[in-house]
């Protein structure tokens, strides 16, 4: 059974369909890409899954269960994590603390423990300080672990966004273009980068992105959007030969 | 990491032994004249409404305007339970205390929680102004209740946390400031945090925002229902008028002039807003003006270039550095 | 029991559309400047202290004092924009509505230096005879009240769909970046806009005054609160909205002191706003706002 689904997808905002009749279905394992112009609805699609938009229509099933009609915080439960296009980190807390932020549902403790700091709290703090520092070192930000998120460098706060996101053990990651504003090096980095925590982490993702040479340079499948609709499927060598999409991106 | 945690422990430690240490000789001692003496207990209480409100303007980011009405819940709800049980000799003293401690804070919670929910849905202004609303309300409704008595008040209420209770009452002040110290520390203050700096991002990580929005509420209005029992104790006497929106203002300006979002600032604050105006006696006019300069200097001072130049100098971020 | 009825309807038309004034001010402002002007009902008590000086301290005659009253406020506005909220229109939402209310803080506490707070007696500049409708009563303030209100509201409708400058405002209440790249000077819409509301507020001053009678530093407070939960009641940012809710919220409050309790009319008041903000947080007229994420 394939991890996502998503059948006949649509949502209009005062009668204007932003998305309409979207498909997609991503296995287990999968480095996706979801590409199109500007305004094509590749981030309405993102809110979509997460539960920050509800649909007018269709389905949206993670592995054989229903999403529609849940929170974002059910829908993160549920393991999918998500990045933001233009980046949301919680600013005035450090780098440490905004990952830790993202294990509150993964080690807990309860609200006595939050007054009274005993010998549990101790030791839940330990360990929620311990998996937040692995993550942290994946991305290189462990030195900058007490710095506050805002006083990073954008391509650091990028990365620590996807950190933050991978802190919730998701099985679905959604990264919306994480690569935007930055140079070709970072770029290359962050392919790397990607491809690890995949790895290491035995995650699906699904990215949204412009940079078409990291698009075909990681992802094994790609559905361009536009206009709210699907334009084409298929393999990296097979949609960006389509002629519809290199209309869609160049005019005619 | 642990070290720095520690070494903190001992100096808040220190700093707790040496005010408590201070406190105790200048009153054995005879050292405070009758009007300094009669500012320790305000100063407590405020130091308390001001930490408690910083929970829900400073780390939760949503302005309240009614936090006196919480207050002055609290203030009722302990000074009745006193006067019908502690001065009526059902209980003996200090357990009738007790009990008034604990319900009044409890009933500001309730109160708390029933605001709080349906407050929910709003944010910001809005939020601001229904919360104002809610302490109008709560002051029209203590103002035209039999068991209140009306505008006339509650007199007579046993003096159980004045001056001379010194201990009890700083007792008190400590447990409720480590406490919401604590809190902030923990899985539940980071969470409330979250929300402030980006509630959108909160919820994409599986923070339940209405949860903790409540929460923080209502354990904002139990700790402020407390200062209100200590404040009823220490007066003794208590009338709707008291608990209005100038209230309210006042305890935010204490937590604004303090840094929204510093447990540290808040107390020292307090401390010196309250005994500031004593200073300045016979000029209360003055007062207000203070703090409306206050208000306006600081908000456009924060949010101006000059700050952001101070924060850019090293100097100036290494001390920031140890505040957070 | 009808003329009784008839006489609480006129008199809360009379307050509701004093408060439907001052709701005018805040929402004007909130449109342009998204921010709530905290100081606004302020505005009331320094238009309600100008008259006074004008008239008892000048002996200046009525006409030429309500245009100095007018004119102080407006300048005030201007000022009060310009010194304490301009330098925060980047700033937080929370930042600014503090500074506002400091800002409401700071006015009233100079009337206080300035007058003190005993309350000073003010007689009525406007005299007209009460006019008798059947067995309804109706004095000549009220006439008044609802003459220069209703004659306000038509030419501010007009200003602000027929003129150039009303149109800026609509442009900058939209879309603030948007309207500067069009060529509106953003800071004159934005300094107009607080001329006006405040000139509306001094009107409202005036008319307070008149009917109360009486002067203390902290008269605007609470008419100024009523008129925000006006302006919210209506859909805040709507200028049709605050009217609108400034009508009810006065006929509200009259028939609740009348046929309820006087103690608890505020209270009343207050719980219907925010029963209107928990069914419809954006008001009766107002717009509904996305969260774009």
């Amino acid at each position: 059974m394939a991890l996502l689904e998503v059948k006949n997808l649509g949502i209009s905002f005062g009668g204007l369909k932003a998305v309409d009749g979207f498909n997609i279905t991503i296995e287990e394992g999968q480095l996706y890409g979801l590409i199109g112009p500007n305004g094509a609805g590749k981030t309405t699609v993102f809110n979509l899954l997460t539960g920050v938009y509800r649909p007018t229509l269709g389905t949206i099933t993670l592995d054989g269960k229903n999403l529609v009609g849940k929170g974002p915080a059910e829908i993160c439960k549920s393991g999918v994590g998500r990045t933001f296009q233009n980046i949301r980190l919680f600013g005035k807390m450090t780098v440490l603390d905004n990952v830790k932020t993202a294990l509150h549902n993964r080690v807990g403790y309860s609200e006595l423990s939050c007054f009274l700091h005993g010998p549990v709290y101790r030791k839940k703090e330990q360990e929620m300080t311990d998996q937040a520092m692995d993550i942290l070192k994946v991305f290189d930000l462990d030195r900058d672990a007490d710095t506050l998120a805002s006083n990073l460098p954008y391509g650091r706060q990028r990365k620590l966004e996807i950190a933050r996101a991978l802190a919730t053990n998701p099985r679905l990651l959604l990264l919306d273009e994480p690569a935007a504003g930055m140079n070709p090096n970072e770029t290359a980095e962050l392919m790397d980068t990607i491809r690890l925590i995949r790895e290491k982490y035995h995650i699906t993702i699904l990215l949204i992105e412009h940079d078409m040479k990291l698009v075909a340079g990681i992802c094994e499948y790609l559905t361009v959007l536009n206009f709210g609709t699907e334009l084409a499927s298929g393999t990296p060598a097979e949609v960006l030969n389509d002629p519809k999409v290199i209309t869609a991106y160049l005019g005619e | 990491m642990k070290k720095t945690s520690n070494r903190q422990t001992w100096y808040y430690a220190a700093v707790i032994v040496i005010s408590y240490a201070v406190v105790t000789i200048l009153l054995k001692g005879n050292l405070l004249n009758r009007q300094y003496t009669s500012l320790l207990v305000p100063i407590a209480v405020n130091i308390m409404l001001a930490v408690s409100l910083n929970l829900v303007t400073g780390f939760l980011g949503e302005l309240t305007l009614g936090h006196a009405g919480f207050m002055s819940i609290g203030a009722y709800t302990g000074a009745l339970i006193s006067l019908n049980l502690g001065k009526t000799e059902v209980l003996p003293a200090p357990a009738a205390f007790a009990l008034a401690l604990l319900c009044g804070g409890l009933m500001a919670a309730l109160f708390g929680f029933l605001i709080g929910v349906p407050v929910l849905r709003l944010r910001g202004d809005y939020l601001a102004i229904v919360t104002l609303a809610f302490g109008e309300i709560i002051k029209s409704v203590i103002n035209s209740m039999e068991i209140t008595n009306g505008a006339r008040g509650l007199s007579k209420i046993p003096l159980y946390s004045n001056y001379t209770n010194y201990t009890v009452v700083f007792i008190i002040m400590v447990l409720t400031v480590l406490a919401i110290t604590n809190l902030m520390n923990s899985r539940d203050g980071r969470a409330i945090m979250s929300i402030r700096d980006n509630d959108i991002a909160a919820e994409s990580i599986g923070i339940k925002i209405s949860h903790f929005k409540v929460k923080a509420f209502v354990f904002s209005a139990f700790f402020a229902g407390v200062a209100g029992v200590l404040y009823a104790h220490n007066v003794g006497l208590l009338k709707p008028g008291t608990f209005d929106y100038n209230k309210s203002i006042e305890i935010l300006v204490i937590v604004v002039l303090g840094g929204m979002g510093s447990i540290r600032g808040s107390v020292i604050a307090a401390v010196i807003l309250t005994v500031l105006p004593e200073l300045l006696r016979g000029t209360d006019n003055l007062r207000m003006l203070l703090y409306a300069i206050v208000l306006i200097a600081m908000m456009i001072f924060n949010n101006s270039k000059i700050k952001e130049g101070l924060m850019m100098n090293r100097t100036f971020r290494k001390l920031g550095k140890k505040e957070a | 029991m009808l003329t009784s009825i008839m006489e609480q309807l006129i008199n809360g038309l009379r307050t509701g559309s004093i408060y439907a004034l001052i709701a005018l001010g805040y929402t004007m402002v909130y449109g342009i400047a998204k921010m709530i002007n905290f100081a606004h009902g302020d505005i009331i008590m320094v238009g309600a202290y100008t008259l006074y000086i004008g008239i008892a301290l000048l002996h200046l005659p009525v006409i030429p004092a309500m245009v100095l009253t007018a004119a102080v406020c407006s300048v005030l506005g201007m000022l009060i924009e310009k010194i304490a909220y301009k330098p925060l229109r980047k700033a937080p939402p929370l930042a600014v509505l503090i500074t506002a209310i400091g800002m409401s803080y700071f006015l009233q506490s100079v009337a206080l230096l300035i007058f003190s707070s005993t309350p000073i007696p003010f007689k009525s500049v406007i005299n007209l005879n009460a006019v008798q409708i059947g067995t309804v009563n109706i004095s000549g303030i009220t006439i008044v009240t609802l003459a220069v209100t209703t004659v306000i509201m038509i030419c501010l409708t007009l200003f602000i769909n027929k003129t150039k400058a009303g149109s800026a405002m609509r442009a900058v209440s939209e879309d603030r970046g948007a309207a500067e790249l069009m060529g509106i000077n953003v800071n004159r819409t934005i300094s107009m806009t607080f001329a006006i509301g405040s000139a509306l507020a001094a009107v409202a001053g005036i008319l307070y005054i008149c009917q109360y009678q009486s002067l203390r530093p902290t008269l605007g407070a609470l008419p100024g609160i009523k008129a925000f939960v006006a302006a919210v009641l209506g859909g805040i940012g709507s200028v049709p909205g605050a009217m609108l809710g400034g009508i009810v919220l006065g006929l509200i409050e009259s028939l609740s002191k009348a046929y309820i309790s006087t103690e608890l009319a505020d209270a009343i008041v207050f719980g219907v706003l925010v029963i209107v903000l928990l069914v419809r947080p954006s008001g009766l007229l107002g717009k509904k706002k996305l969260v774009k994420v």
